[in-house]
């Protein structure tokens, strides 16, 4: 599988994340070789099989629906690069 | 005191029975990392002030034998939150990072009268096997300071193997507890899934992350399993299995007559190293004569371990990993204009280029139209990964492999070759996959370069009990390993 230098700037916009042009070139022959190496999976027949997504085996279990307060909102903000005391501060949304 | 000669469970004893103070012990664990940290760089973190006053607190209101860890000073993973003491992932997106709650596994050794001692380095965000991959600085082998201590708890690992602390604490999503330990020539316990909690625990994969024991005696490791492990109600897929008492437990299974132990023939191929195939064979010999029964089995899908594992972690860490956009808490980039800007510049300065290419790659292979291909049929491969392991307990145990294919190499030998580095997870990785338990024990030095070898016993779900009797029993026919070389001045 081919990953373009393109493909890898488009996803990494997805994942919020801005690359130089040297390491766009890079990842974009290592995301190919490691794709590549991903592709064998293709060999085994899973037609019938369930995907397991967590090896849990206990069912997932309910809780009462109970208001609680475990930490003060000045625990909450306290490791926030910006903040009034009340609210997260992020720079404006619509310029 | 010297430190080296101890384990945790010895020194609770001398705690107890007043030979020593709390504080004695702590001011000569605080001595031991002061001599052996410059040369080996395993901590992030000292906790000296709070460990010496708790330790005096202790010494006036105790000793409470109720407490099964009364006394002995721990190391923890910089992977896991503790109150007020930094907790960055090795990180520069956490290097200011205050956690204002405790891991549910640092809660319980805190309850349990554990100090912590120090915060060990890791790779970021527990991506990588080597601990090259911490932002901050890469941590040296004890055992040679020109090699890696393997990763990602490559800090808690060789902060053990130097007696930094007698117990540390590691967490384990593809390897990360088990190669390290056996490149450190120490013992390092992964739980099955879900019998740790993982609140608090930054996550990684987490289907796969389990937090656990890195020890330099077996015993030790049974209990500080029996501390951390059981239900929390802050972790959903923390199991209501009740634990019992692992050093109690055990016991029943250090007669090795009547244990069958598999050896999967797709792991004991040609391809290993000769120190760890030669070392292997004296293990095999020892285990006979111990009256195991040795039985060739199969695990045919191993060689899709590798692949497998690399989808399904890399889509859960694109997708955990979102969370840091320099909001709530962690770094925020110094010049954004707007927010979209803020976000793309925090996460492109604050995330090293490991984390960036697993989240790449994650993105793209949960991205629309490559899902079902990649994601979907790893998640199918992964289910027969675990039904060859079911298969294989209905005759035998547990199973035995190697936990590496290489002894440990050196610093900045593979760092640039990513896949090559992933390939060498092909031991380690299926149990996470399958959710199964497995503990490396060293099993002595190679000949030829003098680094320990590290062997890996597997066991069907939530028998860790089988793991830590033949453990312990191996552990006592073995010849204890000296003094780390690279330590010696």
């Amino acid at each position: 599988m081919k990953i373009s230098k393109e493909q890898v700037k488009n996803i990494a916009y997805l994942a919020r994340l801005h690359l130089d042009n040297d390491r766009v070139e890079l990842f974009s022959r290592q995301l190919s070789q490691i794709l590549d190496y991903m592709e064998q999976l293709s060999e085994v027949d899973t037609s019938n099989v369930k995907p397991m997504y967590s090896p849990v085996e206990h069912p997932t279990p309910y809780r009462e629906d109970e208001a609680y307060s475990e930490f003060t909102r000045e625990d909450v903000l306290k490791n926030a690069p910006e903040e009034d005391g009340e609210h997260f501060i992020v720079p404006k949304v619509v310029s | 005191m010297d430190v080296r000669k101890y384990s945790g469970i010895k020194i609770r004893d001398m705690i107890l029975s007043g030979e020593v103070k709390v504080e004695e012990v702590v001011n000569a664990y605080l001595k031991r990392i002061e001599e052996t940290e410059g040369k080996i760089d395993a901590l992030l973190y000292i906790n000296k002030h709070e460990a010496i006053e708790i330790a005096r607190d202790m010494d006036k209101n105790g000793p409470d034998p109720s407490k099964k860890l009364w006394g002995i000073p721990i190391v923890i993973k910089d992977v896991l939150t503790t109150k007020g003491i930094p907790s960055t992932c090795a990180s520069k997106m956490l290097e200011n990072f205050i956690p204002f709650y405790d891991a549910e596994v640092v809660r319980r050794i805190k309850e349990q009268g554990g100090i912590i001692i120090a915060k060990s380095n890791m790779d970021e965000f527990a991506m990588g096997s080597s601990t090259e991959n911490s932002a901050f600085k890469p941590t040296k082998n004890p055992w040679d300071l020109d090699r890696v201590p393997g990763g990602s708890s490559g800090g808690s690992a060789a902060s053990t193997a130097a007696s930094q602390s007698p117990i540390s604490i590691g967490t384990d999503t593809g390897g990360s507890i088990r190669q390290p330990a056996a490149f450190c020539g120490v013992i390092g316990l992964k739980p099955t899934y879900g019998r740790v909690s993982r609140f608090g625990l930054i996550a990684y994969g987490s289907s796969l992350d389990q937090a656990g024991p890195i020890t330099r005696t077996v015993k030790d490791a049974a209990l500080m399993l029996s501390v951390i492990a059981g239900k929390d109600k802050k972790d959903s897929t923390s199991s209501p299995n009740p634990v019992p008492d692992y050093l109690q437990e055990m016991e029943k299974y250090k007669d090795l007559k009547s244990i069958k132990i598999g050896l999967p023939k797709e792991y004991w191929q040609e391809g290993l190293d000769p120190d760890i195939q030669k070392k292997s064979e004296e293990f095999f010999r020892l285990l006979k004569e111990l009256g195991a029964e040795l039985i060739e089995i199969s695990l045919p899908h191993t060689k899709y371990a590798v692949a497998t594992y690399y989808i399904i972690v890399m889509a859960e860490a694109s997708s955990n990993l979102a969370r840091y956009d320099g909001v709530r808490y962690g770094y925020r980039t110094k010049d954004a204009e707007e927010l979209i800007d803020m976000y793309v510049k925090t996460r492109s300065e604050g995330f090293g280029f490991e984390v960036q290419r697993r989240i790449i790659l994650g993105t793209y292979v949960l991205s629309a139209g490559y899902y079902d291909a990649y994601y979907k049929k790893a998640a199918q491969v992964r289910r027969l990964i675990r039904q060859d392991f079911l298969d294989a307990f209905s005759n035998c145990d547990v199973i035995l492999t190697p936990v590496s294919p290489t002894l440990p190499f050196k610093l900045k030998e593979k760092i640039h070759d990513p896949l090559t580095m992933y390939l060498a997870d092909i031991f380690t990785t299926p149990l996470n996959l399958s959710g199964l338990p497995g503990i490396s024990i060293p099993v002595g030095l190679g000949d030829n370069l003098k680094l320990p070898v590290g062997l890996q016993f597997i066991a069907p779900p939530f028998r860790e009990d089988i793991l830590l009797g033949i453990a312990d029993r191996v552990e006592g026919e073995l010849d204890p390993l000296p003094e780390p070389f690279g330590l010696k001045s």
